[in-house]
C-alpha cells in the first residue's frame, strides 16, 4: 500500500464553506432561508439569564430561618426594583424595626425557610450572534440559529488567539520569510487584517494594537513574546477567547518559520479583499483551528458541496515537515517504505522519503509531516 | 466466583477516546493467558455514531488472528454483528469491556468543608473512576454567586454531594443544595433528561434536599459517605455512582446500548450480564486484586497525551486512593507541564545547553502538533526531561489526595505523638512500596526499556527496594473489569502477560558527604559471578539481571543511611531481575538533590545515564 492517511491544513482559492451560528440557548432568529447577508449583520439573539445572588435575608433581619415567613413581603416569581422592600420586623412596640431593601433589580428566585436566604436572579443579558461571514442563509434552525454559505478563499491556520473578526487583508511582507518591523505599522493598517511574514514580534504586536490593526497573520510566533503578550502561559491548547483587542493568526506554529509559498500566494492574490477570520484552537475532542475566510463573489448554481475526502499521503503528495530537523519546510513524497525504521532518536517508527524544495533528500516518521491540502 | 472451569475463552474490550483495544485470554494447560490482541479506532463519534462498530472491528482483528495462530478457519468470535458467545469451541464464553469514551465520566461534587466532607466524596468520585470537573464546598472562598455560575458553566454528567456527619447540623448541606438548584445545571450529554444529583450527607437533612432538589434533578439518595468524622463510607456512593454511569452517561452514549446488552459472562452456572466499567475504576479493582494475592503495596502511573493518572494501593488495609492529573500530559497538555514545572526544573534533568526560547518554542509545537515523534536525539531527550516533570507533580498530587481523615478526633499512641504522625498525612511510602508500574505512551514505548527505568526513578524516587515495571499496552482496564467474573483468570494473567518486568531499584535513603560510602553491596549473580562493591553517594550502578532470573544479595547501607529496615541495618534479600536489570541508586532520597549549577550538573547527568546505558553514549561525551 502506498499510501496513509496523514492530517492535513486546507489552503485553497475556491471552496464552497458552510458556517453554523448557534446561539448558547434557545432564542429568535433574525433572518430567513435565503437571505443574503453581511459578515457584520446580526443572525440570531436571545437573552441568558441573570446571575443569581443568593441573600441572606435571615441574619438581615436578625431572626432566625423559620421566622424569615411572618416578615417577607414579597413571593418568588416576584420582579424587584432596587430598594424595594424585602421584609419588615415589626420590632417591640414599633422600636428596633428593621427593613431589608434589594440590593438589585431583578426577580425573585427562591425562598428558603430552612436556610433563611433568598436566591435574586439579576436582568437577563441579550447575546447576539452575527453572520461572521458574508455570504447566503443556507438553512434555519428554529429559535437556534443559522447556517451560512458562502464560496471562499480558504486558509486553515495552526494556532491563534483572539475571537472572531473581519477586515481588509493588507500585505505588509513582501516575501513569506519577510520580519517585518513596528515602523511598517501605520494609520492605514487600521481595521485591517495584515499579513506580516516568518514571525510576529512582540513589538510589531504591540505596535498594532495600538493603531487598532483587527488581525495578524503570520507564520510564527515565539512563545515568550505570547507570554509577555498574554501575561500567562498557555497550558493546554484551548484558545480564541483572549480579551486583547487583535486576533492573531500563525498558519506554521512556533518559532519564526516562513509561510509556505502556496499560502502566501493565495493571501497576496485577494490583497484588499474583505476577509474574516478568528483565533479559536482546540487540540484535543473536536479538533477546531483558526480559519482564514475571503468570501468571493458566488452564484447560488455554484453552492454544490464537494465529498469530504481524507488527505492521503501517496508519491508525489506535497507535505510539509512538522517537527525539527527541518521543520516547517514543504517537500514531496518520493517513497512510503512500508516496514518500520529507527530514526536518530533509536524509536522504530513508519518513515517516509521526501525531497525538499531545497533539493535535500531526506526520511522522516510518517506521524512529522502534514499534507497540504487544497 | 464464577465456576472459572468453564470459561475457556474471554474477550475483553477497552472503549477509549480514540482507540478500542480488545484481548483474547483463553484457559491453557491449567492457566489463563493473553494470547491474541487487536485494535480499532474507537467509533463513537461522527460519522459512524455506533461504539459498536468499533468493537466489533478489533474483536475481528482478534478473530482474525486467532484463526492465523490455530490454523483453525471455524472459530468465530462475531455472528450476526454481534459477539458470538457459546459454551463450545467454535466462539467465546464470555465478553467483557470497559469504557473512558466520549471524555470518561465527568463529575462535580459538592461538600461542606473542602478538606473534609468535599475531600470524601472528590475521593469516592474518583475511585468510581470519574473525572472531577470542580469541588465546591461551602467554605472555598467563591463568593455564592461565583459558584452558582460555576455550577451551571460545567455541564457535569453527574453531581455527588456530601456534606455534614450524621445528625448534625442541616444549615450549610441544605444551602449548597439551593445553589446547586439555582444553578439549574443541565446534564452534558443531550438535555432531554433530568441531571442526576447523588446525595450521600448529613442523614437529617434528606427531606430537606429532597424539597430542595428533587423536582429540578433526578435525585438519588444513599448513605453518608462521611456518617462521622472518624468514619468514611464511600461504597454506597460509588455503586451508585456505577449504576447512574450505566444508566445515564452510557445510554446516553451511541451505540452503548446494544454492547451493554452484548456483555455477558457466566456466574453461578447462568449467563448474566456483566455492566461496562469506566476504565479507571477497572484499573483500581485489578490493582486491588493484585495487592491483596500478593499481600502488597502498589504504585501506577498511567501517563497519556492529555491527563495523567495515579493509581496506589497503600496499607496492610490495602487501601486504594487514584488521582487524575488533568492537565499534566504529554502532548496536548504538555505546555501546561512547562507552565507547572517551569523551565528551570525541567532543564535540570537536560544533559546540554538549550536556549530558553527554542525549548518554549519546541514544547507549543509538539501541544499544536500532538501526534509527532521525537525523530532527533535531543528532542528525545527533552521529550524524557518534561516528562519526569509531569510525571513527579501528578505524583505529588497524589502524595497529598491518598491520606488519612482529617477532622477526626483519634486517639493516638505515644509513640505516635513522639513521631509527630498526624491525620491527614499522606499514606503513600516510598519505603514500604513493593512495585511500581508505568504505562502510557512516553514509557511503554520508549526506544529503551532503561529510559523508562531512568525515567520512573527520576520521577517518583522509590525507597529502599522496589520492583519496576511497564504495562506495555496498558492492559490493565480489561483485567479489571475481568475480575468481576474470574479473579483467577484476572490476577494469572496480570502476572504472565501484562507486566514486562524492568528490574529492581536499590536506593539508601539520607544524605551524607559524596566522598562517603553510601552502599555495600553483594550481589550473587545467577551464573555464579559475584557483584561487590563499596558505592560512593552520588552514584548509579546498572548490573544485567534477566527476566525471572533472581540474585542474592547483602547490602549494607552507609552510616546513617536506611534501606528500609532502619538506619545503619543490613539487608539480606533476593533481588528480581528485568527487561534492564537492577539499578544501585545512591544518589541520595529525602532529599534527592541535583547541583544547582549548569556545569557542576551536566557532568553528573552524563556520568548516571551513561551507567543506566540511558541513550546513546554521541549525546552523552
Amino acid at each position: 500500500m502506498a499510501q496513509a492517511y496523514s492530517p492535513g491544513m486546507k489552503v485553497t482559492e475556491n471552496m464552497i464553506l458552510k458556517k453554523e451560528r448557534i446561539l448558547p440557548l434557545k432564542g429568535t432568529v433574525l433572518v430567513k432561508k435565503g437571505d443574503k447577508v453581511k459578515a457584520e449583520d446580526l443572525v440570531a439573539e436571545t437573552l441568558l439569564p441573570g446571575k443569581v445572588i443568593p441573600f441572606n435575608l435571615a441574619n438581615k433581619l436578625g431572626v432566625t430561618p423559620n421566622l424569615v415567613d411572618q416578615y417577607i413581603k414579597i413571593k418568588e416569581g416576584d420582579i424587584l426594583k432596587k430598594g424595594q422592600v424585602l421584609a419588615e420586623s415589626k420590632g417591640f412596640f414599633g422600636l428596633f424595626k428593621s427593613v431589608v431593601k434589594s440590593p438589585l433589580e431583578g426577580e425573585v428566585e427562591n425562598i428558603s425557610t430552612i436556610t433563611g436566604q433568598l436566591l435574586l436572579r439579576e436582568p437577563r443579558i441579550p447575546v447576539q450572534i452575527t453572520a461572521f461571514m458574508d455570504g447566503i442563509v443556507a438553512k434555519v434552525i428554529e429559535n437556534e440559529g443559522v447556517i451560512i454559505e458562502n464560496k471562499s478563499a480558504y486558509v486553515q491556520g495552526i494556532f491563534g488567539i483572539g475571537g472572531e473578526t473581519i477586515g481588509k487583508l493588507k500585505m505588509l511582507a513582501k516575501q513569506p520569510d519577510e520580519i517585518i518591523g513596528p515602523d511598517k505599522i501605520d494609520d492605514s493598517c487600521k481595521d485591517k487584517i495584515i499579513v506580516v511574514g516568518s514571525l510576529v514580534t512582540y513589538a510589531v504586536i504591540k505596535k498594532a494594537q495600538s493603531v487598532g490593526v483587527n488581525g495578524i497573520i503570520t507564520g510564527g510566533i515565539d512563545d515568550s513574546d505570547l507570554k509577555k503578550l498574554l501575561g500567562y502561559n498557555i497550558g493546554v491548547a484551548i484558545t480564541g477567547h483572549e480579551d486583547i483587542g487583535i486576533t492573531i493568526v500563525t498558519t506554521e506554529g512556533f518559532g519564526e518559520i516562513k509561510i509556505a509559498d502556496k499560502t502566501f500566494q493565495l493571501l497576496q492574490k485577494f490583497d484588499g479583499y474583505k476577509t474574516s477570520i478568528h483565533g479559536k484552537t482546540q487540540i484535543r475532542a473536536g479538533v477546531m483551528r483558526p480559519e482564514i475566510i475571503i468570501p468571493l463573489e458566488f452564484t447560488e448554481k455554484e453552492l454544490i458541496e464537494p465529498d469530504n475526502t481524507m488527505s492521503e499521503l501517496e508519491i508525489g503528495t506535497t507535505i510539509r515537515v512538522i517537527r525539527q530537523p527541518n521543520f516547517g519546510i514543504i517537500g514531496t513524497v518520493t517513497a512510503l517504505p512500508e516496514e518500520l525504521t529507527a530514526v536518530e532518536s533509536e524509536t522504530l517508527v513508519r518513515i517516509l522519503e521526501a525531497e525538499l524544495e531545497n533539493g535535500e533528500k531526506v526520511t522522516i516518521p510518517r506521524a512529522n509531516v502534514e499534507v497540504i491540502e487544497g | 466466583m464464577a465456576d472459572t472451569q468453564i470459561i475457556k475463552r474471554i474477550i475483553a474490550t477497552d472503549c477509549g477516546s480514540t482507540t478500542t483495544k480488545s484481548i483474547l485470554i483463553e484457559y491453557i494447560d491449567g492457566e489463563y493467558r493473553q494470547t491474541v490482541r487487536g485494535e480499532a479506532p474507537t467509533t463513537v463519534e461522527k460519522p459512524l455514531n455506533d461504539v459498536t462498530r468499533g468493537v466489533l472491528n478489533a474483536v475481528t482483528e482478534l478473530e482474525e488472528l486467532a484463526r492465523l495462530k490455530y490454523n483453525d478457519p471455524s472459530i468465530k468470535f462475531t455472528k450476526a454483528d454481534t459477539i458470538n458467545i457459546t459454551d463450545n469451541d467454535e466462539g467465546v464464553n464470555a465478553y467483557v469491556s470497559t469504557s473512558s469514551a466520549g471524555g470518561g465520566l465527568q463529575m462535580m461534587v459538592t461538600g461542606v468543608v473542602a478538606r473534609m466532607t468535599g475531600e470524601s466524596a472528590e475521593r469516592a468520585a474518583l475511585g468510581a473512576g470519574a473525572i472531577v470537573m470542580d469541588l465546591i464546598a461551602s467554605n472555598d472562598k467563591r463568593p455564592n454567586y461565583e459558584k452558582i455560575e460555576r455550577i451551571r458553566q460545567l455541564r457535569p454528567d453527574m453531581i455527588l454531594m456530601a456534606g455534614g456527619v450524621d445528625g448534625g447540623t442541616t444549615k450549610h448541606v441544605v444551602e449548597m443544595a439551593e445553589l446547586v438548584g439555582a444553578a439549574d445545571p443541565k446534564p452534558r450529554l443531550g438535555s432531554s433528561y433530568k441531571l442526576p444529583v447523588i446525595y450521600a450527607g448529613n442523614n437529617k437533612a434528606r427531606d430537606a434536599i429532597k424539597e430542595t432538589l428533587e423536582e429540578k434533578t433526578d435525585l438519588i439518595i444513599t448513605d453518608n459517605l462521611r456518617p462521622t468524622l472518624e468514619v468514611e463510607n464511600l461504597g454506597p456512593a460509588r455503586d451508585k455512582i456505577h449504576d447512574l454511569f450505566m444508566e445515564h452517561v452510557m445510554a446516553q452514549a451511541p451505540g452503548y446500548n446494544k454492547l451493554m446488552d452484548w456483555t455477558k459472562g457466566p456466574k453461578d452456572g447462568k449467563l448474566i450480564n456483566i455492566p461496562i466499567m469506566p476504565t479507571p475504576a477497572a484499573v483500581g479493582n485489578i490493582m486491588q486484586a493484585i495487592a491483596k494475592r500478593y499481600n502488597i503495596e502498589v504504585l501506577g502511573v498511567d501517563i497519556g497525551g492529555a491527563t495523567t493518572d495515579v493509581f496506589s494501593v497503600f496499607t496492610e488495609n490495602h487501601i486504594f486512593n487514584r488521582t487524575v492529573s488533568a492537565n499534566l500530559g504529554m502532548s496536548y497538555s504538555i505546555s501546561n507541564v512547562l507552565a507547572t514545572a517551569g523551565l528551570k526544573e525541567i532543564l535540570r534533568w537536560v544533559p546540554f545547553n538549550i536556549d530558553e526560547s527554542s525549548l518554549r518554542n519546541m514544547i507549543k509545537n509538539k501541544m499544536i502538533r500532538p501526534t509527532t515523534i521525537p525523530q532527533q536525539l535531543e528532542e528525545l531527550v527533552l521529550e524524557q526531561a518534561i516528562a519526569k516533570e509531569a510525571l513527579k507533580y501528578a505524583f505529588i498530587q497524589h502524595k497529598e489526595f491518598a491520606v488519612g481523615l482529617k477532622g477526626g478526633q483519634r486517639k493516638r499512641e505515644i509513640s505516635e505523638a513522639f513521631s509527630q504522625s498526624v491525620s491527614g498525612e499522606t499514606i503513600v511510602d516510598m519505603m514500604s512500596l513493593d512495585l511500581l508500574v508505568g504505562s502510557g505512551g512516553v514509557l511503554s514505548h520508549a526506544p529503551r526499556r532503561n529510559q523508562s527505568v531512568m525515567m520512573m526513578i527520576d520521577a517518583f524516587l522509590p525507597e529502599g527496594i522496589t520492583r519496576l515495571a511497564v504495562d506495555s499496552i496498558f492492559m490493565m482496564p480489561q483485567l479489571g473489569v475481568l475480575a468481576e467474573i474470574s479473579e483467577k483468570a484476572a490476577t494469572e494473567v496480570f502476572e504472565k502477560d501484562c507486566l514486562i518486568y524492568l528490574g529492581t531499584c536499590v536506593a539508601p535513603v539520607g544524605k551524607i558527604k559524596p566522598t562517603k560510602t553510601a552502599l555495600s553491596a553483594k550481589i550473587e549473580l545467577p551464573n555464579g559471578e559475584i557483584f561487590e562493591e563499596d558505592i560512593k553517594f552520588g552514584e548509579i550502578r546498572l548490573i544485567p539481571l534477566g527476566v525471572e532470573e533472581t540474585a542474592e544479595a547483602t547490602l549494607k547501607p552507609g552510616k546513617g543511611l536506611d534501606l528500609g529496615e532502619g538506619k545503619n541495618q543490613t539487608i539480606n534479600t533476593t533481588l528480581h531481575g528485568g527487561v534492564v536489570g537492577i539499578v544501585l541508586d545512591t544518589r541520595g532520597r529525602q532529599p534527592f538533590n541535583l547541583p544547582l549549577d549548569l556545569n557542576e550538573r551536566v557532568p553528573l547527568l552524563k556520568k548516571w545515564m551513561s551507567e543506566l546505558k540511558a541513550y546513546p553514549e554521541k549525546i552523552l561525551v
